[in-house]
This record gives C-alpha cells, structure tokens and sequence, in this order.
C-alpha cells in the first residue's frame, strides 16, 4: 500500500478514537435526557469536576486550600499522603454521587414542569458555578492525572503496521495512543454494563419506564424525584470515566469542560435518546473532523477541528433535523 | 404627590399605546435621560468610565439585541460572541478601507453587515428549536471567530493578529483611539444605546414584535392565524444581528481599541450577555438594562470586597464569581424566571396601591 | 377572493382527500363542501380525524390525495399563513393562544393579515405604522366589545380563566375578518351557561359579519341546533352529509354513535 493511503486510514482511526471520547461524554448527556428530559450543559463540567476531585484526592490535596490560607493566612496545600488509584476512584465516586443528590435537592426539584429551555439554561448556570466551585476546591491549575493507565504510542502496531508500506517508500508505522486504545475499550465496556443494567435490573426497569412516560411510570409507583438521583449518580460517574479518560490524555484543565460542547454535535448526529446514536455520531464527528482537517485543513489555515463538528450539526439539522436515527416529527394543533 | 394611576384618563389609542401610561414613569425617565446626558459626564472620570460605564452601554445594547431575539422571538442564540465579532471586524474593515467616513456611520454599517451575517445562521431556525437550534448558534460562534483568526484579510494582515482602532472624531472630538475624551466616549456610546432602545420599543409594541412574540409562545397557532414564521423570525435575527453588531463595533472602537478576537469574543461573552437577560428579563426592555447593570457591577464589586477589601489573591476573587454568577442563573430560573425586570413590575404595582393595598 | 361568491353558492369544496402519517389513515376518501354564509358541522366519534379535516382546510396538513378547492380555485401547496391572508381562520381544540401576551395583543396579533407597515416605519413608530396601529386597535376594540371582554383587556391570558381563553381565542380569529371560520370543539368543557353564551356569540358572528363557520362540537344538542347543514365523520370515512333531520335519521350515524361493531 502506499504511504498516502495508510495515512489515510491512521487519520481514520484516530479520529475514530477521538470521536470515542466525545461518546463517552455524549453517553452521560443521553442518559439525564432521557430520564428527565433536561439537557445537561454542565456534563462536561462534571467530567472537568469529577477529574479534578479524583486528582485533588490522590494527592491529598487539602479542599479549599487558597481559600482557607487567604482567610486565615495560613500556608497548607496537602495532608501528605498518596492513595492508591482504586481508592481514589472510589472516593470520587461518592462525592459525584453527593453531587447528584444535591442536584436533585437544590435544583431540579424546583424545575419540575418548566420548559426544556429553561431547564438547559439552568444548567448553563450550573456549569458556571461548579467550574468556579470546583477550581476554588481544588486550585485552577493544569494538573497531570495518573491512574495507571499506559501512555504513548503503541510500539507494537507501529512495527506490525511498518510492512504494509509499498517498498522503498519512507514510512514509519502507524500511529495509535495507547490511552485511545484502552478508552475505546472502557467505553465498550461502559455500553455493556449500561444496557445489561438498564435491561436487567429492577431499577432499569424504571429508568426506562420514565424514559418512556413520565405520567405512566408515575402513575405505577415509580418515584421520579428517586430516579433522576439515579441518573444523575450514573451520570456522574460516566462523567468520571470521561474525565479520567480525558485528563490522562491532555492534563485536567478547563479546556476539558469545553468537551462538554463537542458532544453537542455528536447528540445532534445521533438523537437525543439513542445510546448507539450517541457513540456512532461520536464517531463520525470523529472521524469527519480529522479527515477534514487532513485533506481541506492545509488549505484553508488548519485548526478546523474548532468548528468542524458544530457546522456538521448545522447541516444535518437544517436537512434532516431529527437525526440519523430520530422518526419524522409529526406535529400537532 | 403619590405615584398613582388614578386620574391619568387616555382618551386616545395614541395615549394608550405610549411607552409610559403613566405620568410619573414619564417624568422620571426623561429625568433618568436629562442626568445620563446632562450630569453624568460632567462627573465621570476614566476608571468609572472603562470600568463600568462603557461596559454597561454596550452590554446593554447588546442585551436588548439577544432579547429581542431569545426573549421576545424565543429563539435561543449562543452566538452572541461571534456576531459581537461580526460587528467589530466590520467597523475595523470599514474604517480602514473608507478613511473619511464619519464614525457614526460607520458603527451603524457594521450593525448592518451585522445583521445580513445574523440572517444567514438564522436561516436553520426555520426547520429547529429549542435547543437543537441553540446549538446550530454555536456553529456560528466557533465559526466566525476561526475565521478572523485565519483569514488575515480581516485584520489587514497586521503581524499581530489583532485589529487596533484608528483614531476618528466627530464634531472636532475624538472618539476613538488613545486621544478620546472619558465623557466624549461616553456620550458617543450613550446615544446609541438611548436610540436602539427606543427603536426596541416602537417595533416591540407594533406588529413586528407581537408577531415575534406569537412565534416564541405557539409557533405553529402564529403560523395558522397568518404570521408568516420566516419572515418573522429572520426579522428578528436580523434585528437582534443589528443591535449585537453595533454593540461590537463600539466594543472594539470605543472600548478596548484593540482587540484579539479569540480572547474578546469568545464563547464566554454568549453566556454572558444570555445570563444578562435572563437575570434582568427576558422579553423586556427594561430586563436588558437591568442585566446588563447587574453583571457589570457584580464582578466589580466581588473584586472591590475580595481583592481591594480582604486581599484575597485575585483568583480566588474570579472563581467565586463565577460561583456567583451560576448560582444567580440558577436562583433566578427558579425563583424569579422573568428576572428582575419582573420584580421591578412587582415592586411598581406595590406602589401604585401603597398605602392601602386593598 | 371570496367576493365574487354569494350566499348560498360554494365556498369550499373538499374533493377525495385521503391523510395518512406513517401507515395511520387519518382520512380516506371525504369529499364535502361549504356553502357561503351557512353554518357547517364536521361531528363524528372521538378520532374520526375532525381535526385532522380542519388542519385540511388550513393548509397546516397535506393530503396526498386529493383536491381543497377554495372560492373557486384548486388550491396548490399553499402554507398555512397564507391561506389565513385568503380569510380562512380558525380556534384550537386546546386553546393554543399566547400565553405571554395581553388579551389585546392577542387579538390584535390576529390582525396581522390586514397590516403592512414596513420595518423602518415600524422601527421609529411615525407615519403608516402609528395609523395602521390605531386603526386596527379600533376595529379590535369592536371585537372586544362584541364578545364583552372589556375588563380583561389588558390581562396576561396566561391568568385567565378557561371559558374566557376559549372567548379571546374567537376574538384572536374574529379580527381576521374571516371569510371562513373554523371552530374546533370551541364548546369543550363549559358549563350549560357558558356554551349558550358561545352559541349566541356563534350565531351573531354568522349573523352580523355574514361569515362562514365550519364547527367541530360533540354537545349534539348545540350542533343540531345551530347549524345548517352536518358531515359526519368516522374511522376517517365520511359516513353522513345533510341537514340536522337527516343526519338524525341517517342509519350509518346511529350505529357509528351507539357503536355497532364494524364487521
């Protein structure tokens, strides 16, 4: 093969590893959508928050730190201790929960009943507050974010891809992070756990039940207030594995919250309500942003990737507004 | 002399439909005008003037632009950024290729390239909603801000990147550049912001604007009654592209004089100038001063206690406005969703009755 | 448009017309018409596509077969606002008026078909924008006091009560100066009092300004009684056309109201 069309292809699966992550954030927004109908700007806050906890966690990093040394003019910034990964992960994962509850309690609990809009909106303001609470927690600085995941580019495929080349031409194998490899399968593993949980369990049940109608799940006892905490919980911790995913990668800083705004895109590809929508137009925005940028990019100045995603959605919504997957709108008077 | 309704008879339509029914609002906002033109500038010094009254006239104008659109049309825009860049890039291409132009002709230009550009990203509002088309307005945003970055004919190929202000007077006084006069700027700003918002108004009250108000409260019962959805809401793109235009090209010439348009027009000033709204009001004129005031003083004064006061280190100041302001968003949404604007209405209707409410 | 047809002559002629959504047939095969200046009922069980038939009418949906003929044209792809500009109106089963306008504004939002001033008139309020303005408020405050609404003129019709929304919805279409006025279910959930007093605004609209109503309404006792001619509808087939002795003695409608299996 010639070099051209296996760069081709290693642009082609980058981007498909980079649309995983976008999925990933995706995933979290599909889920609070179709339990509540709210479209959750603040997901990829969360993801930032939840990354940044896990971090500050590690590291025993002492919470509130400059706040506490601005007040009382003191100088702590860490317990001195390490924990291990696991207990860490663990430990964010009770404070996302902690999260959704107080979510629930202090937010949504008086947005019952308001329109979409309003409720997005909402949760514009939320995102506003917890990036200022989160950085006031644990300090605004770009942070490295190490959980034992491995790094760099992955030897083996390079070596293994260098023969495909035509002879005598210069090419240097291929080219895959070995975090976007182990991403990929985390988000598999996500998917399955998530469909497994949501076809086979009690509360599964439920979650889609009010998917489905609100009224009716009502109607048969199911406690609204009780599965939107759930949701928010699993959003949380989808949320989680979105930031580590993506704090491994790039460190956590607040460029990270602006994934948040990927996804969007991503959801408009693939509906609001679909999982499998969600991951394949992660792909897609994947895959189409970086071969856009690889072909047209040179052309017109590169970093295309900051708009390629959003004009995407653009088109598909003014051609096909439903979606990829959606049903024709039929409405009504 | 009690503020009261009674004994203030219309006899006429024309009265009916006035912008202030009543006497006492009547005076108090021409003496509210006779102090902003008359007083203020006589008084105000370059911290005042850069610090908060700049600001304030703009985002006020630009309020009154993203309200018409997202308040009175319901047609909810995160593009407020990039059209704000629309604006100012215009001036700065205008003013640079037509040297003698006067200055206030050409910040009304730029409201109007503004406006065919805001146009354009409206046209997906008439297939979408809601938040599918808030996020076809991000489209714009990131869009528009890559391509002042990358295409150097925008900023005149300066080795910068950035744009900066040539000096422009009017009536003998300068305008722009380093050479402007606090008040000067001030006046200059202040009359275009007393004009949009009577402008606001008029097409607000007539057809126009119930036609946009329809649209926002059942599209499809506007649409079978006659408003003609696509002209309705690319009107109001249209106007709401003008006011944000303008608001830019002031942003730039008058305010900052020199912009980058990554750091000045970013995604932040979208919310921004939305959380305005919606803390002062949506779908009102007054809302958008409000909001606009509000979000201007706020960090201000945070900074004032935090930094000035406490001597707390800067950042802890801006991560707590931000906390701030989020948690306002979200206490107005629930609390109060038709913002202050709505607790002034409230407060005015009190007083009427005071002291015998019943 | 509508001038040349005088009372009596046909205003409306449905021809053939078949609706469906995906596989549901909403309409199959209803052909009517509607004479100038009589009062039309559509009447038929809960779906029997009554709705449906109006959204017809105004353009809202597209049959795929069939041909709306209108004052003598066949109409061709027409969009809902600009049949409402050749003096079709209408109300909503549920009241779809606009929740954060006044009742004046909403009435004089029905108005839009009868005013042209442009933006820049609009935008400094002199000239043809202020008359046009005050002229339509005139005629709106002839509808107000019509269907005595007088007190609630500058209420939010968010506050309201039910049976007045229904009232401001007939004001919102009665500005138009319709030619043709569809009234869907515009007597659903009101008491005996108050459907006579719609019945009456009914029959004086028909009466005063000479318009052409087609009505949906399940009360039996109301429809026979107010109007002209009936069509009845059911499962989205035209089962019964004529006036109300017919209808009361048409075999097809009995069974379709006392629900005789469909073999």
């Amino acid at each position: 093969m010639s070099p051209d069309v296996l760069y081709t292809i290693e642009v082609i699966l980058n981007g498909l590893m980079a649309g995983v992550m976008y999925a990933l954030v995706a995933l979290g927004f599909v889920l609070i959508f179709k339990a509540s109908g709210i479209f959750n700007y603040a997901q990829g806050v969360m993801a930032l928050f939840a990354a940044m906890t896990l971090v500050g966690i590690q590291n025993g990093q002492v919470p509130f730190s400059h706040l506490i040394n601005a007040i009382f003019g003191t100088h702590i910034h860490h317990f001195g201790w390490q924990l291990p990964a696991i207990v860490a992960i663990l430990l964010t994962v009770v404070v996302m929960i902690i999260f959704a509850i107080l979510v629930e309690r202090l937010v949504l609990k008086h947005l019952v009943n308001q329109e979409p809009i309003i409720l997005f909106m909402a949760t514009i303001g939320l995102a506003y507050f917890m990036e200022g609470f989160g950085d006031l927690m644990w300090g605004s600085e770009i942070k490295t974010l190490d959980v034992g995941l491995p790094q760099g580019a992955s030897l083996a495929l390079e070596e293994y891809t260098l023969k495909w080349a035509a002879e005598g031409t210069e090419y240097y194998g291929m080219y895959l992070d070995k975090l976007d490899m182990v991403a990929a399968l985390v988000a598999l593993g996500l998917v399955i756990v998530l469909s497994l949980f949501s076809q086979y369990t009690k509360t599964g049940r439920a979650l889609r039940a009010v998917a489905d109608d609100h009224q009716a799940a009502l109607s048969v006892g199911i406690s609204l207030r009780k599965i939107w905490v759930i949701t928010w919980c699993i959003a949380g911790v989808v949320a989680m594995v979105a930031g580590v995913m993506w704090g491994s990668k790039s460190g956590v800083q607040f460029s990270l919250s602006l994934i948040a705004l990927k996804a969007l895109p991503v959801l408009i590809l693939g509906g609001f309500t679909s999982i499998p929508g969600a991951i394949i137009g992660g792909l897609i925005i994947g895959v189409g942003e970086k071969l856009f940028e690889y072909s047209i990019g040179p052309m017109i100045g590169g970093a295309t990737e900051n708009w390629f995603a959003y004009v995407l959605a653009l088109f598909f919504l003014v051609f096909r507004p439903q979606g990829l997957f959606g049903d024709k709108i039929i409405e009504r008077v | 002399m009690f503020y009261r309704q009674a004994g203030d008879f219309k006899t006429t339509y024309r009265d009916d439909i006035q912008t202030f029914p009543l006497k006492q609002d009547r005076w108090g906002y021409y003496i509210v005008l006779a102090v902003a033109f008359l007083v203020v500038p006589f008084f105000i010094n370059d911290y005042w003037t850069s610090a908060v009254m700049l600001p304030f006239l703009i985002y006020a104008i630009a309020a009154l632009g993203l309200n018409i659109l997202t308040g009175y049309c319901g047609q909810v825009s995160l593009g407020t950024g990039g059209f704000l860049a629309v604006g100012a890039y215009a001036s700065y291409k205008i003013m640079t290729s037509f040297p003698d132009l006067n200055i206030f002709i050409v910040v009304l230009l730029s409201g109007v390239v503004t406006a065919a550009v805001g146009m354009l990203f409206g046209i997906p509002s008439l297939r979408i909603k809601g938040f599918y088309l808030a996020v076809a307005t991000l489209a714009a945003q990131f869009f528009l801000v890559w391509l002042f970055n990358k295409v150097p004919w925008f900023y005149n190929n300066s080795a910068s990147g950035q744009i900066s202000v040539p000096e422009r007077s009017m009536f003998g006084f300068a305008i722009t550049g380093p050479n402007a006069d606090a008040p000067v700027r001030y006046l200059f700003c202040l009359t275009f912001l007393v004009l949009l918002a009577w402008v606001a108004r008029n097409l607000t009250r007539g057809r126009l604007g119930r036609s946009w108000m329809a649209i926002r409260d059942m599209d499809i019962a506007a649409e079978i009654i006659g408003v003609n959805p696509l002209k309705s809401k690319l009107s109001a793109f249209a106007v709401s592209s003008f006011f944000i235009g303008v608001a830019g090209a002031l942003f730039f010439s008058v305010y900052l004089g020199a912009v980058e348009v990554g750091e000045a027009f970013g995604i932040t000033q979208s919310f921004l100038v939305l959380f305005m709204i919606i803390i002062g009001g949506l779908g009102s004129i007054f809302g958008s001063f409000a909001g606009a005031a509000f979000l201007v003083l706020v960090p201000v004064l945070l900074k004032n206690i935090m930094v000035n006061w406490l001597g707390w280190p800067t950042d802890i100041a801006v991560h707590i406005e931000f906390m701030v302001v989020g948690g306002l968003i979200v206490l107005f949404l629930i609390a109060e969703p038709h913002g202050l604007a709505q607790l002034w209405r409230l407060a005015k209707d009190k007083f009427l009755l005071w002291p015998f409410p019943h | 448009m509508a001038s040349g047809i005088e009372p009596g002559a046909e205003l409306l002629r449905i021809e053939n017309i078949s609706l469906s959504f995906g596989g549901v047939k909403a309409l199959t095969d209803v052909s009517f018409n509607i004479k100038r200046g009589e009062v039309r009922a559509i009447i038929g069980p809960n779906g029997a596509g009554k709705s449906s038939m109006l959204n017809v009418i105004n353009g809202f949906y597209h049959p795929q077969v069939g041909e709306v003929w209108y004052c003598g044209e066949k109409r061709k792809g027409a969009k809902p606002h600009q049949i409402a500009h050749q003096g079709i109106a209408r109300t909503f089963q549920n009241i779809a008026l606009f929740k954060g306008m006044s009742t004046l504004d909403n009435i004089m939002t029905g108005r839009s078909t009868h005013m042209a001033a442009n933006m820049l008139s609009q935008a400094i309020w002199r000239g043809t924008a202020e008359k046009e303005e005050i002229k339509n408020r005139r005629y709106v405050e002839e509808i107000i006091d019509f269907l005595e609404i007088q007190s609630i003129r500058k209420t939010p019709v968010g506050r309201l009560p039910y049976g007045l929304q229904k009232r401001v919805e007939l004001g919102r279409a009665l500005a138009a100066e319709p030619v043709l006025l569809l009234l869907d279910e515009p007597m659903a959930g009101m008491n005996v009092e108050e459907k006579e007093d719609m019945s009456r605004f009914i029959l004086d609209v028909q009466s005063e300004f000479g318009t052409t109503i087609a009505i949906i309404e399940h009360d039996m006792g109301v429809v026979m009684d107010i109007s002209d001619r009936l069509v009845v509808l059911d499962y989205g087939k035209k089962i019964g056309d004529g006036t109300p002795e017919e209808i009361r003695n048409n075999q097809a409608v009995i069974d379709a109201y006392l629900g005789v299996p469909h073999e």
